[in-house]
């Protein structure tokens, strides 16, 4: 496993240089965003107060645990990524306009997204580690730059501006070549389950949109792109 | 003498502090034995992680998962128990603690309104937290077990009929990590709870609590029941799956607990739940002179709660 250790703003021969598996560690401005932010920047139009290319060009599907200490001050004790897939119409947008070139997230996305847009743009979908060691990502955490919208969106889902230091670790779950770390994973465990599934009748009450083949679908699937269900 | 509300409240935050930044015992051991015995580079670095985590989390008082989830306390009260303000007083004093923990740990404000997303910032809302009892005879002491899980994924109900059996639980158990499991969205190694039986929101209560509130390593008492749950351990680590979903040998389930409940003559209610790594539960009792003890174990199944006939 190589390990890289970046400085944000991330430039495109950064990411360009990294593949899946790969381990990395940042320094510098991080940006939260979940559903709230997406809707309140690229459904209501309204426009990010800081030049997010130039400066934190490293998004993160986060709502920190962290509390206002007095009026203006913030201080986040534990940090870690939700679940991506569901920012899936979003994130090709997102990642257009405002030149992102890594999203911290959680379990991946549809490879379609690596494919068809991070490739193209230089991107990478970094995964935080065991979905959860928010305590050891809060050490990475140096301050909180500032705080956007936090009266419209509710103090966890606004967009928390965060200084970090060896902010980490983080491993590589799409590249810019389109490879998918989750995907691989699953393709890899999947005669597993089919050799539990031998022998294991069926269910007699059956749900509506139930299939035989459970294997070949998965939940993330169809959150690529809007409103298609493509990316785009 | 009577408990005071004063004392239920110091140990309602207790219990908070203990789930937010301190793992149980058994969980740790649990989660280290899975580091020992993952052989795959990706998810041995994965459980290292993890393992470390634990540890900053209780060495430097910040929360184990940034997500606390919807917090909740389970209460066990001793038929012998007399609060000073009733348990009025002791569901004013969970609530006090609730907000109070929120803002000295900076736990993130997780509770909103449900349509229009509107955040208090105290965790406290309709319904919330919600507290849940059971009682104990012949005990003086009230034990509450704070409780912080995330949920978006690893839940799953199935209503079975009398000729799925046996078989149709193996099914829903490999079902729901399929769903679940493969892609790492409920954070393994997780803890699973399976509710067997009862009324539907029975079958989905008992299989939460059994993966909540007890400890690795418990066996349920009826022989029968404790091998299956031997059983659908294997079957849960049988799948290849390591930390976050990845092939590895560590296994995906610390491990497996079953709970019935006498049910309907022709169905089987199914319930599953699944814990993260990040299985948080702070445990403090309040004894009737008004110590507090910290425990392990939650004593919230016992003989009499899994009691039949009168």
């Amino acid at each position: 496993m190589k390990i890289h250790r970046l400085t944000i703003p991330l430039s495109e021969a950064d990411v360009r240089g990294l593949e899946v598996g790969d381990v990395v560690f940042l320094d510098g401005k991080v940006h939260t965003g979940r559903a709230l932010v997406y809707q309140h920047v690229l459904e209501r139009g309204h426009d990010i107060p800081l030049d997010v290319a130039a400066v934190s060009n490293v998004q993160m599907h986060a709502a920190p645990a962290g509390q206002e200490e007095s009026p203006g001050r913030y201080r986040i004790s534990s940090i870690q990524a939700t679940a991506s897939f569901r920012y899936g119409r979003w994130v090709p947008e997102y990642v257009r306009r405002f030149g992102i070139r890594a999203v911290i997230g959680k379990g991946g996305m549809d490879a379609a997204i690596y494919r068809e847009v991070f490739a193209e743009t230089g991107t990478v979908f970094l995964t935080t580690v065991g979905y959860g060691i928010a305590a050891l990502y809060g050490r990475g955490v140096r301050g909180v730059e500032a705080v956007y919208w936090k009266d419209e969106l509710g103090l966890p889902e606004a967009l928390w501006v965060i200084d970090t230091a060896g902010f980490g670790p983080f491993i590589v779950d799409g590249d810019c070549q389109g490879a998918s770390l989750a995907e691989d994973a699953i393709s890899r465990v999947n005669p597993c389950f089919e050799a539990a599934y031998r022998g294991l009748a069926p269910h007699v009450l059956k749900r509506i949109g139930e299939i035989d083949q459970s294997l070949d679908q998965e939940v993330i699937a169809g959150n690529a792109g809007h409103p298609s269900g493509r990316a785009s | 003498m009577k408990v005071k509300a004063a004392w239920i409240e110091q140990a309602a935050y207790e219990a908070h502090r203990l789930a937010a930044t301190t793992h149980p015992a058994d969980v740790r051991d649990a989660l280290e034995r899975s580091f020992e015995r993952e052989a795959n580079a990706l998810p041995r670095f994965v459980m290292q992680a993890i393992v470390e985590n634990s540890r900053v989390a209780e060495q430097d008082q910040r929360p184990i998962c940034a997500d606390v989830g919807v917090m909740r306390m389970f209460v066990v009260a001793g038929n012998e128990a007399r609060i000073d303000s009733g348990f009025v007083g002791l569901e004013q004093a969970v609530r006090r603690a609730t907000a109070r923990v929120t803002r000295d740990l900076a736990l993130r404000s997780n509770r909103v309104h449900p349509i229009d997303r509107r955040n208090p910032g105290d965790n406290l809302g309709v319904f919330a937290p919600n507290v849940d009892y059971r009682f104990e005879p012949e005990a003086d002491w009230i034990e509450l077990i704070a409780v912080h899980k995330g949920g978006a994924f690893g839940s799953d109900f199935r209503m079975m009929v009398d000729g799925d059996g046996l078989n149709g639980v193996r099914k829903g158990l490999v079902d729901a990590i399929a769903e679940f499991g493969r892609r790492g969205l409920t954070c393994p190694p997780v803890i699973i709870g399976v509710g067997i039986g009862g009324t539907k929101d029975q079958a989905f209560s008992i299989a939460k609590q059994a993966a909540v509130l007890r400890a690795i390593g418990d066996r349920h008492p009826e022989p029968a029941i404790a091998e299956l749950e031997d059983e659908l351990h294997e079957l849960a680590n049988s799948l290849g799956l390591g930390a976050m979903g990845y092939p590895g040998t560590g296994g995906y389930a610390l491990d497996v607990h079953v709970e019935i409940a006498y049910t309907h003559s022709a169905l089987t209610p199914l319930g599953i739940h699944q814990i993260c790594q990040a299985a948080r539960r702070g445990v403090v009792r309040i004894h009737a002179d008004g110590t507090l003890e910290t425990r392990d174990a939650p004593a919230w199944f016992s003989e009499y709660s899994r009691r039949t006939g009168i």
